[in-house]
């Protein structure tokens, strides 16, 4: 992975941002301020959090799955019906799934390892770079969402997820969760149980179905927090981003791989 | 002649006297089910008038709120309208609030203005409780998607109510 060419120009798309900022502030800066002394540029999400997770896969056991029924449950993944005469095959292939379990293979030692793949999200998503109606969004602290509001359903951001984190939904879909809206023609993935995160609870799904299990291999928290426990663990211990060579600083980090 | 045209003049005031009756106890009848929450309550979030002229401009204007900023405690959430609307059923859940002769779909199918919140959001209260499908329920027959294989029929009672529940503004 020598080969750098192809990856973003950070510091030119920074200066680009930067600049695009100065004119435009100088063209709307009455508005601005207005929105300001309304107080409605502060509220909700701040940039001073980051969520993300750290994933010891050691501790993720082979054959467990409690984190995906978890997250199925909690995101009414599994009121999701089957349309009628669909062959498993295709099931299979096309049912929303918003975190799976791999097992990846070193194919020279053959150490296996378990792993929940989900969203990782990215610090500089490219679904977000490629979505045409800017429906794929990235939250200010950090979590990558679709709002499904503007989503046209062109799949733009699946094709260009490298770690196939995005799932389509192909039927109509008659029941929903309060906290997961859901219908035909929209994309959707992993948002971290936002509903959790904005309702004050600093946990997901996924994460406590581990920890009920006594695996204890995800750990989710606030990546800014020097004082918080996974911040503390990133620091302490070895961990790596998945396809780290795309340089899209993932919030999702994982150790002993 | 002159008898006759007499009695049509009592008829006629007869029923003329019916029909105002008839406006008037529908025109203080309002949209809301009896068996909601909100049927207990004195207003909604805002004068009536005013949400019944506004409340889509007010759902959209929160839904970016919540959706990008996380603010879910929003004076204008869909689901706190879906909690204090919905009816509860006999069954012990709720019924969605799409279903036929229910809060949203009364007024929005006989302004034919299609209701498409539902597609995506649960209908009920705490979701997915309620057994019933919305298809089933018949609520997403009507409206601008109105299909052919089932026209829309009113009865004379109802067509009055709607009638008067959108000239009540």
């Amino acid at each position: 992975m020598s080969n750098r060419d192809d990856q973003p120009d950070m510091n030119r798309r920074a200066f680009l941002g930067q600049t695009a900022l100065a004119a435009g502030a100088a063209t709307v800066a009455p508005g601005v301020l207005l929105a300001v002394a309304n107080g409605e540029a502060d509220e909700g999400v701040t940039s001073d959090v980051r969520w993300g997770m750290l994933i010891d896969t050691n501790k993720c056991a082979d054959g467990c799955t409690a984190c995906v029924e978890a997250c199925d449950k909690e995101n009414g993944i599994d009121l999701i019906q089957r349309p009628q005469g669909q062959s498993d095959e295709m099931w299979n292939a096309q049912r929303p799934q918003w975190i799976r379990k791999l097992k990846v293979r070193d194919t020279q030692t053959g150490a296996v390892s378990n792993l929940p793949m989900m969203c990782q999200h990215c610090e500089h998503p490219p679904c977000v770079d490629v979505c045409p109606t800017g429906a794929s969004f990235k939250r200010a602290d950090g979590i990558v969402m679709v709002d499904r509001h503007t989503c046209i359903g062109c799949r733009y951001c699946m094709m260009a997820c490298p770690y196939k984190a995005r799932s389509f939904i192909h039927q109509d879909v008659v029941r929903q969760r309060t906290n997961a809206p859901r219908g035909k023609g929209c994309v959707e993935s992993c948002n971290l149980c936002a509903h959790r995160i904005d309702a004050g609870q600093e946990s997901t799904a996924c994460q406590e179905a581990c920890s009920a299990e006594g695996h204890k291999a995800i750990l989710f928290g606030d990546l800014k927090d020097p004082q918080s426990e996974i911040a503390q663990a990133l620091k302490a211990h070895e961990s790596r981003q998945i396809r780290g060579d795309l340089e899209l600083n993932t919030g999702v980090r994982y150790s002993n791989i | 002649m002159r008898s006759l045209s007499g009695i049509r003049r009592i008829a006629g005031l007869l029923v003329g006297g019916a029909l105002l009756l008839l406006t008037t106890g529908a025109i203080s009848d309002t949209a809301v089910t009896k068996g909601s929450k909100a049927a207990g309550m004195d207003s909604c979030v805002a004068p009536t008038a005013d949400m019944r002229r506004n409340h889509m401009d007010y759902l959209k204007h929160d839904r970016d709120r919540t959706v990008h900023k996380g603010v879910r405690d929003t004076r204008n959430s869909l689901a706190a309208c879906i909690d204090c609307h919905a009816e509860k059923s006999e069954a012990g859940g709720y019924k969605p609030v799409n279903a036929e002769g229910q809060f949203c779909a009364s007024c929005h199918s006989y302004v034919a203005v299609n209701l498409t919140c539902f597609q995506c959001h649960s209908t009920t209260p705490q979701g997915a409780d309620e057994k019933v499908s919305q298809n089933a329920a018949g609520g997403a027959g009507l409206g601008l998607l109105h299909g052919m294989e089932q026209p829309l029929s009113l009865t004379r009672d109802e067509l009055q109510r709607l009638h008067a529940k959108v000239e009540g503004n």
